[in-house]
């Protein structure tokens, strides 16, 4: 980097204290410096200037030029002056009576439902109300009223009469995730917060305005009437959902999760998070949640565990555990990418102590080319952070839709972009996401991200972002690297999982030798291994969701740790539940590599960690006597079982010949299972549809039927209403890849293959 | 009756009694766009010059002087400059703009091409106020006139100046007026004024360098081209130089529009209007439409200028005087005013959106008998809270039909709580209240040169 810019200061007097800050620092900070709040309800440090509400309202003798300002001015919407003066409320009883004035103003129309409003007590109208305003009202007259509440999106209600229309949400909505569906509409004290007829404000974001709504004019469908916040316990956490680590806030009240808020971290989120991070935690009390351990009984001749589970102690599940993983032999551990750094090195110390060298934490495609790279490449780099992608003056993303699968760095170049950096966007088509950040679309086939890569040419400083789906593109790794050394470009690797970067540190990547999932799952039915340990892996998310539920079938013995039944634990011989993200403590590493820890929010008996179930099975292994009886035949050399292995599960749908490429990537909002238990999140999810070029659309045959496209692929197909975009890359199509049945990987194609698409319903 | 017809000045009503004064023909039969040749024969700067050197200042109410803002204009901006023209008038009781545009169009397109030459302006607005849908079919039928001319459009007159003039139609909301609100409405969002600085000289419409102006301002520009600054500057005070439309309303005999030089009295243009209506005395009056401090009888000498309007409590504002004599009940004309007020916030800031709402209430109460003195020092406190904590000069502009009438008339205002109710009879201040002077007013003051041009405007 150049020269370091020398940040200019400025010195000025607030309340008779001298005061030097950075130049452009708003008065209403400058005042912050020296302790002196001055009420504001619109002005918020992270939004632009309104200066709407009038409450910072100050006395300014001397401008810095010697002159005073006749009137008072708003605190917030004046930058600092060399020399300036500024009396507040505590030193200039003009700018007290002002700031009463506006208070009274503001209460004129709001209503007196405090003690049933979800914002009072850490509402800032009421908390500023008795700081800085009158105790009685003067007010005698009639109160403008609206029906309430009223939609703005499923899941965001709006009560127009507590709104005293600060600007705060609208300006966040425009300025923020660049989602300006919410807007003022009519005027004078009719003013209000509206949307376009049948054009709700469905926005990833959302939720950050009812957050920084100075009134409980916001409220969420989900929170509305439930709790009071002088009753709920906050405890500062991180993000399960993503790779980006944003700061959180848990509020729970006996022993349940009542509503998170977005924390505060300067460095990582801001004051943002997605709606995701807000309103997804109900998983963690779904009515499936596994409690007990549960076994499966081992027959008394062969150690073969048959029949059908049954509720067990931990003890006993432990002891069965250890025992069976050892009658085993040859074990392969996949942990999941939802683990913490430290429940990731327990399952890499188990993996020690079974010796063996196959374990993977990612559950979705991969391919041995990622394998090397992540090892080499990722594995203890840690090169850039979220500073960053706010600094670089080109941020390049190839296989990542930050808006989707990655929140918080969406924000952050959202941020870049409106400063002036540049986006360049490899990927099959300009997404909205990409839109948003103002991004060049350089236009590519799933599978050429290597060529396209190669071709590009940027400027020193610039930041490349590869996402994890460039795992199944070939050669696309090594080309983000062979770029960062051609143009002196920076990079990262981002994944989609919280726990992905931590296990990765952790080494939960085959070592020499080892097997990756793919083939830890072939090696399963091919009868080389005999047992499992499975973390949290949803069968739908990995390469091939047949082969691996045909495996989990054939596996010997297979121990499942989860939160709630899936497949996996349906076909374990020992279940072990554990601890979702609010019952445990940990830490989880970002895409930058930087720890996240985060504390324990509940303490309930018996509900354990994986760190802590893992230790307790490697305990039980290590009082194992060094020699026990080896399981007599493996299960895939038991003809009788066997039978049923399809050997590869696929589906023959005719299809494989088909012509186009399939691009695809998880939603933000899908069916992912940890977004299960809120209806009114769910509503806010993006319509699944498939995208064309509008030659492909054309080039349908027969031509779509009422708006529908049938997508097919290997392992089957889909149905979807079609959108036609254009400059979308020919030859492709785009689906989302959890947002409609089983999912792209179990129900229509395998990673890189092709898939045919034909108009109407098949 | 005489009539001092020398202190009128009709400059640019002159041509409103003409035959089809809207039209190109009758324009340029009085010489109608030679300003522009003038103009072009002398470097833009030196337009700016001349315009600064007449000494005129912003019709629009707050007096700026027009070739000074023309001249804060950057030249190293890389965006175009553009010229706006506030023709948004909406204020109460203010009818200038909009009989000009009517009668005369083609003196204020003159005008912004002449304007729009001096700031290098080659795209111009003419913002007119939604409602008054017969003067935007006027000014628009002006502009192709001007267009097929060849005195728009391209190489203008031989002289290589381009100038593209779209006349846009509001949607009537009076804080259009408000010059940033103007731009973001013309812009085509929501019209709510602009947190300044940046000022629209530097980043205006679309961002780009700015000059507003109001109508009547661009308008004079082409006489001052005709007859040079030193004409300009010989009319009017020592501050306020050059001429203006008064406009009369009210309580007077003949309404109207008054061209006269600044710093004349309200005691001689009521000698031209014919006084007040028989029968009545003068009670009170605004100098600049209802946005201005009231006036009462004492004022009749005040000089109607920037200066003398100011030294004497109030603003010379767009010389709208609505004139009300003794039958009208300043209470009720208040909470008129401010009931507009109320409907007219923009609803941006606080003290406006819910003060206005909280004014016409307490007001309201007051008119029915209801309250108590208190109540009075209320409406004081409420003025006091909104004067100069709100956003824009309309929150402003709203308390000072209250803190004057409360000044003159508090004594009224107790009435109406002695009382239980208000004095007056509304329908004595009506035109048609009695007959006689009904009669009197219906005469046709055929020697009128401002009457007449209503009646041809209107035709």
């Amino acid at each position: 980097m150049s020269e370091q810019q020398v940040e200019k200061t400025v010195t000025l007097t607030i309340d008779g204290q001298q005061v030097t800050v950075p130049e452009g620092t708003l008065v209403i900070r400058a005042a912050e410096r020296i302790g002196v709040q001055i009420p504001r309800f619109c002005d918020h440090p992270l939004l632009e200037p309104a200066g709407a509400c009038r409450q910072c309202l100050v006395d300014i003798p001397d401008a810095g030029n010697g002159r005073g300002f006749p009137k008072p001015q708003a605190s917030c919407t004046i930058p600092v002056a060399e020399g300036m003066v500024v009396q507040t409320q505590a030193t200039s009883p003009v700018a007290d009576k002002a700031q009463q004035g506006i208070m009274e103003f503001l209460l004129v129309n709001h209503p007196l439902d405090c003690p049933v409003c979800d914002k009072g007590g850490e509402c800032p109208l009421q908390n500023q109300a008795m700081s800085n305003g009158r105790g009685e009202s003067r007010f005698e007259g009639v109160k403008r009223t609206f029906p309430k509440p009223i939609n703005l999106s499923p899941m965001i209600l709006l009560d127009r009469e507590r709104c005293i229309v600060c600007q705060r949400c609208t300006r966040f909505a425009a300025e923020i995730p660049g989602d300006p569906f919410i807007s003022l509409i009519e005027r004078g004290a009719q003013q209000q917060i509206g949307i376009a007829e049948g054009s709700p404000f469905l926005s990833y974001f959302a939720g950050n305005t009812i957050q920084i709504c100075p009134v409980g004019a916001l409220t969420s469908e989900q929170y509305r009437f439930r709790s009071r916040p002088f009753d709920l316990i906050s405890t500062a956490s991180v993000a399960e959902h993503d790779a980006c680590g944003a700061a959180i806030r848990v509020d729970h009240r006996r022993g349940k999760v009542m509503r998170r808020l977005s924390g505060e971290d300067p460095e990582v989120n801001e004051e943002w998070i997605s709606d995701k991070d807000r309103f997804a935690f109900r998983y963690a009390t779904a009515r499936d949640r596994l409690v007990d351990p549960r076994v499966r009984e081992t027959e008394a001749g062969s150690g073969r565990t048959v029949g059908e589970q049954r509720m067990a102690s931990w003890l006993e599940a432990f002891a069965l555990a250890a025992r069976g993983l050892r009658a085993a032999g040859s074990v392969a551990v996949l942990s999941g990418g939802r683990v913490t750094r430290e429940d990731a090195e327990a399952y890499a110390g188990l993996a020690r102590d079974l010796g063996t060298a196959d374990v993977d934490f990612r559950a979705r495609p991969l391919s041995a080319e990622e394998t090397e790279f992540l090892r080499d490449r990722v594995a203890g780099h840690r090169d850039l952070g979220y500073a960053d992608l706010e600094a670089a003056p080109v941020v390049v993303l190839v296989g990542l839709e930050p808006e989707d699968e990655a929140g918080t760095i969406f924000l952050r170049l959202r941020k870049a972009a409106r400063r002036g950096a540049r986006v360049l966007a490899v990927a099959p088509y300009l997404s909205r996401g990409a839109a948003k950040l103002g991004a060049e679309l350089v236009a590519t086939v799933p599978g050429e991200e290597a060529t396209a890569l190669a071709s590009l040419d940027v400027p020193d400083g610039t930041v490349v972002l590869a996402g994890e789906r460039l795992a199944t593109s070939p050669g696309a790794l090594p080309a983000v690297s062979d770029l960062a050394a051609c143009t002196g470009a920076r990079w990262a690797w981002v994944p989609r999982r919280a726990g992905d970067r931590g296990a990765l540190e952790a080494g939960l990547l085959p070592a020499d030798g080892g097997r990756d999932a793919d083939q830890i799952i072939a090696a399963v039915l091919a009868g080389e291994i005999r047992g499992l340990v499975v973390g949290g892996v949803d069968p739908d998310d990995v390469s091939d969701p047949a082969a691996f539920r045909a495996a989990l079938e054939a596996a010997e013995f297979v121990v499942s740790l989860e939160l709630r039944d899936t497949d996996v634990t349906r076909a374990a011989d020992v279940v072990l539940p554990v601890a979702a993200a609010s019952e445990k403590s940990g830490t989880f590493l970002t895409w930058e590599g930087r720890p996240r820890p985060f504390p324990q929010v509940f303490d309930r008996p018996a509900c354990f960690s994986d760190a802590r179930v893992l230790h307790e099975i490697r305990k039980e292994l290590a009082a194992l006597p060094a020699e026990l009886p080896t399981a007599a035949p493996a299960r895939s050399a038991d003809p009788a079982r066997s039978a049923d292995i399809p050997g590869r599960s696929v589906r023959d749908t005719g299809a494989e010949s088909g012509v186009l490429a399939l691009a695809t990537w998880k939603l933000m909002l899908d069916n992912g299972s940890m977004q299960e238990g809120d209806k009114h999140l769910a509503a806010t999810a993006r319509p699944a549809v498939a995208r064309v070029s509008p030659a492909t659309y054309a080039a349908l045959d027969p031509a779509p039927d009422e708006g529908l496209v049938t997508v097919s692929g290997d392992r089957g197909s889909f149905t979807l209403p079609v959108e036609v975009v254009d400059g979308m890359v020919e030859g492709t199509v785009w689906v989302p890849a959890n947002s409609c049945g089983t999912g792209v990987l179990a129900g229509l194609a395998s990673p890189g293959s092709r898939v045919s698409l034909t108009g109407g319903e098949r | 009756m005489t009539e001092p017809v020398d202190t009128l000045t009709p400059v640019l009503t002159a041509n409103w009694a003409d035959e089809r004064s809207w039209t190109l023909p009758a324009y340029e039969s009085r010489g109608g766009y030679d300003a522009l040749d003038r103009a072009f024969a002398m470097a833009p700067d030196d337009v700016v010059a001349m315009v600064k050197d007449a000494g005129l200042r912003g019709r629009g109410g707050a007096g700026f002087p027009t070739g000074m803002k023309w001249s804060f204009i950057p030249k190293d901006n890389p965006n175009p400059t553009y010229l706006v023209v506030n023709a948004d008038e909406s204020e109460p009781g203010t009818c200038k703009d909009i009989p000009l545009m009517m009668a005369s169009p083609h003196t204020l397109v003159e005008g912004v091409i002449v304007s729009s030459y001096a700031i290098g302006a080659n795209r111009a607005f003419i913002y007119v106020r939604g409602e008054v849908l017969h003067v935007i079919r006027r000014l628009r039928a002006a502009v192709r006139e001007a267009y097929a001319a060849g005195h728009l459009g391209q190489d203008i007159h031989g002289s290589g100046f381009d100038l593209e003039l779209v006349v846009h139609a509001g949607a009537g909301a009076y804080i259009c007026g408000e010059e940033t609100a103007l731009l973001d409405s013309l812009e085509g969002r929501r019209g709510q004024p602009r947190l300044r600085p940046p000022f629209p000289a530097v980043a205006g419409l679309y961002a780009s360098p700015t000059v507003i102006n109001n109508a009547e301002s661009i308008a004079s520009v082409p006489s001052i081209l005709n007859h040079g600054a030193e004409w300009f500057a010989g009319m009017g005070t020592e501050k306020s130089n050059g001429f203006g439309i008064f406009s009369l309303s009210g309580h007077v005999v003949r309404p109207g529009q008054y061209e006269a030089p600044l710093g004349i009295t309200l005691r001689e243009l009521l000698d031209l209007a014919g006084g007040i209506r028989p029968g009545h005395e003068l009670k009170f009056w605004t100098p600049g439409g209802s946005s201005t401090p009231m006036f009462t009888s004492e004022h009749l000498d005040v000089p109607l200028d920037f200066e003398g309007v100011a030294a004497a409590g109030s603003m010379l504002g767009t010389r709208a005087l609505q004139i009300f004599d003794d039958s009208v009940c300043v209470l009720r004309a208040v909470l008129r005013w401010t009931e507009f007020y109320k409907h007219e916030s923009c609803g941006k800031c606080t003290p406006c959106r819910e003060g206005t709402w909280w004014l016409v209430q307490t007001l309201t109460a007051l008119e029915k008998g209801q309250g108590s003195e208190a109540d009075l020092d209320l409406l004081l406190d409420q003025c006091d809270n909104i004067l100069g904590r709100a956003f824009c000069a309309l929150g402003d502009g709203a308390t000072s039909p209250i803190t004057s009438s409360i000044k003159y008339f508090r004594d009224e205002y107790l009435a109406h709580l002695i009382q239980g109710g208000c004095p007056f009879d509304p329908a004595a201040s009506t035109v048609w209240a009695d007959s006689g002077a009904a009669s009197a007013s219906g005469v046709t003051p055929a020697g009128s040169v401002e009457a007449g041009a209503r009646t041809e405007a209107h035709r």
